[in-house]
């Protein structure tokens, strides 16, 4: 060991650069995410896709137990649900989600983030719940002055109109 | 592993180096780098103490929670304000102290054999640590906390965990809920006690574990960060708004440094990393082809239950039964899987006194690889060959300072499994049968590989335990040398400093009275 003063003047300085490390560290530097001109489009959604049901005839129905008549003959699984965004009339993302479940009976669901430029861009979305119908059953399409370092959300609530961009 | 063999030297002598020069400074006892668990320990009872007052006074509203926090910085800075600055620095301390001894564990090899559980039961701490750490950020609400709540919920979400993408939590000012931030606190505070759960069963198998540091190293340690926390308050961020991403953020390194890392590389290869390098943490024990050592055997004949050896063994690996032979008596039993293969014991047991007449050595507790009686032997053999004015017999550990190059016509060298090893009627006995002088060179203090060997080697020599070295023997004829396997020039000079004060001491005709052993068993 040291002499004790030099020993307190080393002892000081070594708890002094745990202090400066963590002091620093715990803040600095600071970390830049994404640069300044760019905002964040996140496309995500979480939907039960259609089931493909057939209406019983009477025949059938009246072969069925009376408490197992249900008009409607359901099957478990659900449709995939299919997706597409394109701004500014390019097309950026095409996807097909799948029903979540061992039976394929549970929700599809989706998350991406996306980069865009900020600026004047119009967005369009285009959603179908059930793959067995032609073209599009949800469509929204909006041009929006996006700021720089805006989250925006695209989704969908069967309450709230459909798809909606905010 | 051929490997790891060849790496972790590399990292051990630059270890092994900067602990000798904390040394200089702090001394053994008081080195954080040598108590580095207990380091970690006595930051967590900070966290856990300042934690419990921020946990009164937070407010868990989504609303609430950024404007609660914030008023201890601002209105009671002198109080509140310390705690949220101290729980924060502390935690950053933590993870610090955490990985240095997760890196000095294993660069010095401590991770197999009997060490394989404390080893195993420290990975799930990295984790829990983290999992406690990345939370308490959420807590903040401020825009530091919303940037690592969606980087970590993308990062979860590649994984097949949720049947919803937990990122939509945080996908709109509205997603957010009240609930979900009792969850969080919730979360903050149920990790932490697995964290001290763990931890519990981290040390359990150890014997006198090092709880707490030194009482001057807690002062230094607490005095530092509390004027790091006057001089630089941990402070908010402005609230959090998910409307917006925060394009800079400040960012607490030692805890959020995955997210940049995510950023950089991909959810991928963060998982695969994540998951290897815990893996590989894992299997790093089974992988080393270091053979165990012979563990520690009983001999009932020649025990007489004093419990010496239970109160000595480093590792718990001593209990007490009944006797086989002799009732009301108990005899010591080792767990083999819990030895370490020391020799401790060995010092410490009554029965270890060379001064027996028997031919062959035998005590109550014994190392095959070196039994006592081998140590008798050497000595007696190495002192005959000694000549010279001044013999001096040197007892050294095979972990610290190598002996050997200090062996010469007039002192003989007998490197031990451990100095705790080390009965102190040896030291008696070279006296009494030719040696002018004893040198035990230990490890420095809190360097014994085997945690406890040269604390008690100190307090046998001392006389402040059993066996303790009898009153007849002369201070000035023994010599302790502290002295790392770094340390050969140190060990050269003590020796020749000792060997020139014997030499040049008037008082010195205070010899023991001869012994001759044989002669005595013949008589
Ligand atoms: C969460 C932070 C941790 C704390 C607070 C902690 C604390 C401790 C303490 C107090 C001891 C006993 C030291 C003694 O009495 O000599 C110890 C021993 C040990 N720790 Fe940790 N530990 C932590 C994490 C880890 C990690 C992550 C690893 C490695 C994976 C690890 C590996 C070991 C080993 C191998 C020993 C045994 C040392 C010996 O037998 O000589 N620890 N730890
Ligand atoms: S050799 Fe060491 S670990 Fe094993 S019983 Fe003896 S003192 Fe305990
Ligand atoms: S120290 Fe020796 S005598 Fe005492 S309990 Fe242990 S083995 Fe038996």
């Amino acid at each position: 060991m040291l002499k004790p003063a030099a020993a307190i003047v080393g002892q000081v300085v070594l708890y002094g650069a745990f202090a400066a490390f963590i002091g620093y560290f715990a803040t600095n530097p600071i970390y830049r995410q994404i640069p300044d001109d760019i905002a964040v489009l996140k496309l995500s959604f979480s939907h039960l896709g259609e089931r493909e049901c057939r209406k019983r005839t009477q025949e059938e129905l009246d072969k069925l137990p009376r408490n197992m008549r249900a008009p409607m003959d359901c099957p478990r699984e659900r449709s995939d649900i299919k997706v597409e965004l394109d701004i500014d009339g390019e097309n950026i993302v095409t996807h097909v989600m799948q029903p979540t479940g061992l039976y394929k009976d549970g929700i599809s669901t989706m998350y991406r983030r996306i980069l865009v430029k900020a600026g004047t861009r119009k967005l369009s979305v285009r959603m179908q719940d059930n793959v067995k119908e032609e073209g599009w059953k949800f469509v929204k399409e909006e041009t929006i002055d996006i700021k720089p370092a805006q989250a925006l959300v695209i989704d969908f609530h069967p309450d709230k109109g459909g798809l909606f961009i905010k | 592993m051929k490997t790891g063999a060849a790496i972790h030297p590399l990292v051990q002598v630059p270890f092994q180096r900067c602990e000798e020069a904390f040394d200089r400074f702090f001394g053994g006892d008081h080195n954080p780098l040598r108590h580095l668990g207990a380091m970690g320990l006595f930051l967590l009872w900070i966290i856990v103490g300042s934690g419990l007052y921020l946990y009164i006074v937070l407010d868990t509203g989504v609303e609430q929670v950024y404007s609660s926090i914030g008023y201890l910085s601002e209105e009671q800075w002198y109080f509140g304000g310390i705690l949220r600055s101290l729980h924060r620095y502390a935690s950053d301390g933590f993870i610090l102290v955490m990985m240095l001894h997760l890196v000095r564990e294993w660069a010095y090899g401590r991770y197999t054999g009997f060490r394989f559980y404390s080893w195993i039961t420290g990975i799930p701490l990295i984790w829990l640590a983290f999992v406690s750490g990345i939370g308490g950020y959420w807590i903040v609400w401020d825009q530091m906390a919303q940037f690592s709540a969606i980087a970590t919920t993308e990062l979860l979400d590649w994984l097949p965990i949720f049947s919803e993408p937990s990122a939509r939590n945080f996908i709109a000012p509205d997603a957010i809920n009240d609930r979900l931030f009792t969850l969080i606190v919730f979360i903050h505070l149920g990790v932490p006690i697995l964290l001290l759960a763990t931890l519990w069963a981290h040390v359990h198998r150890i014997s006198r574990v090092d709880y707490l540091p030194s009482g001057k190293l807690m002062r230094g340690t607490l005095l530092t960060l509390l004027l790091l926390a006057l001089l630089k308050p941990a402070l908010s961020d402005i609230p959090a708004n998910l409307a917006t991403v925060a394009t800079e953020t400040r960012l607490d390194w030692f805890i959020l440094f995955i997210h940049p890392l995510t950023d950089l590389t991909s959810p991928a290869i963060i998982w695969a990393l994540l998951f290897s390098l815990t893996a590989l943490l894992t299997v790093l024990p089974f992988l080393s082809r270091r053979k165990a050592a012979p563990v520690a055997v009983v001999d009932p004949a020649n025990c007489n239950g004093c419990t010496r050896c239970q109160a000595d063994c480093p590792y718990a690996a001593v209990t007490m039964a009944k006797h086989p032979t002799r009732r009301t008596y108990q005899v010591a039993v080792v767990d083999e899987a819990l030895c370490a293969s020391c020799g401790i014991c060995a010092g410490s047991c009554p029965s270890s006194t060379p001064f027996r007449s028997q031919e062959t050595l035998h005590t109550g507790i014994d190392m095959p690889q070196f039994p006592l009686n081998t140590m008798r032997e050497a000595l007696e053999q190495r002192m005959s060959a000694l000549s010279g004015q001044t013999r001096i017999v040197v007892f050294g550990c095979d972990h610290g300072a190598d002996v050997s190059q200090v062996a010469s016509t007039d002192t003989a060298v007998l490197s031990l499994i451990c100095a705790g090893m080390l009965p102190p009627s040896f030291v008696e006995y070279a006296l009494r049968t030719g040696a002018d002088g004893v040198m035990i060179a230990g490890c420095r203090q809190g360097g014994c590989e085997y945690r406890l060997g040269e604390r008690w080697t100190v307090e046998r020599l001392n006389r402040q335990r059993e066996p303790q070295l009898r009153g007849k023997v002369p201070a000035e004829r023994l010599h302790v040398s502290f002295v790392s396997a770094n340390d050969g020039k140190i060990l050269a000079h003590d020796l020749t400093e000792f060997r020139a004060r014997i030499e040049s001491d008037q008082h010195l005709s205070n010899k023991l009275q001869p012994y001759l052993r044989r002669n005595a068993h013949h008589a």
